[in-house]
């Protein structure tokens, strides 16, 4: 399996590490909702098919992306930095071209 | 100055090795740099981080991800979105930098002594580094003076492109030894020689 860092380019899977489900959200800290909580720790969608991850590319650039995998198949995509762009970050230029 | 010490010492042969009757085709070397500094921009501050890299290294940084240069004294690449590395065969960079980057700009990590730098040159230096590493060494795909972060069994590798056929590896200094000692037998099919 390969991941696209948008850093990096694509490498292989064992450079990364799987950061959880990229669906949940986290209650505010202060919250007292046993509901809300219960479903940030137990409660997963577990679909069959495309599915929110957060991944981290500990082996490479070190930051965290958004990485849309499809359970069935493992295919991936679409990767995303998980905080926003950096100007630096678009793909060298050079590797575009033929 | 205290004199420093090579984590490769033990290991360290100089002379040809492994199957060189006929020609030597790889040359391992420890560059031994004075110093290697590690740069990262706050979010924003990228722009204004490359400029203070150019005023104290003289060294202008390509646009995009992993683009580097070097000038055979200094070297500069970018190995995550807004971090470089950089070296320089003279000690002291690090104080230099810490004159010029701001604490509101990013943040300076001397890393003079936890890292070493190894040197692979030579036809077979490509061939040598894929049995390393899964990434694509090939000129178009990795141009001379480029950086890239990686990983070997774990061992966290940063490492830049100085020549067609050259390649400079920045281990830590914990692992150089064993890492060392992988790429001497990974050169033996084809000849080395350690300078
Ligand atoms: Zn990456």
């Amino acid at each position: 399996m390969l991941i696209t860092c948008p850093y990096c380019g694509p490498r292989d899977v064992i450079e990364f590490t799987y950061q959880g489900d990229g669906n949940r959200e986290r209650p505010d800290p202060a919250s007292q909702n046993f509901e809300a909580w219960n479903a940030y720790v137990y409660d997963r969608l577990n679909p069959a098919g495309d599915h929110n991850e957060i991944w981290q590319h500990s082996g490479g650039c070190r930051v965290h992306l958004r990485v849309v995998r499809n359970t069935l198949t493992h295919e991936i995509s679409n990767v995303a930095f998980v905080r926003g762009d950096h100007s630096s970050a678009a793909r060298r230029k050079a590797e575009d071209k033929p | 100055m205290a004199e420093r010490q090579s984590p490769l010492e033990p290991e360290f042969h100089v002379g040809s090795h492994g199957n060189f009757e006929h020609g030597v085709e790889i040359l391992l070397t420890e560059t031994r740099p004075g110093s290697i500094v590690q740069l990262a921009a706050w979010p924003g501050e990228e722009k204004t981080l490359m400029a203070a890299i150019r005023a104290v290294t003289g060294l202008a940084l390509p646009d995009g991800a992993g683009g580097g240069s070097s000038d055979g004294v200094k070297s500069v690449f970018g190995f995550a979105p807004g971090k470089f590395t950089v070296t320089d065969e003279a000690e002291g960079l690090a104080s230099a930098f810490a004159k010029v980057v701001a604490p509101a700009m990013g943040t300076v990590t001397d890393l003079s002594h936890g890292r070493t730098a190894i040197r692979i040159a030579g036809p077979k230096a490509e061939w040598v580094l894929s049995k390393f590493f899964a990434i694509d060494f090939a000129l178009p795909a990795f141009p001379v003076g480029a950086g890239r972060s990686t990983t070997h069994h774990d061992v966290f590798a940063q490492i830049q492109r100085t020549g067609t056929d050259q390649f400079d590896i920045y281990v830590f200094r914990s692992f150089a030894r064993s890492f060392w000692k992988a790429l001497c037998h990974a050169s033996e099919e084809v000849g080395y020689e350690v300078q």
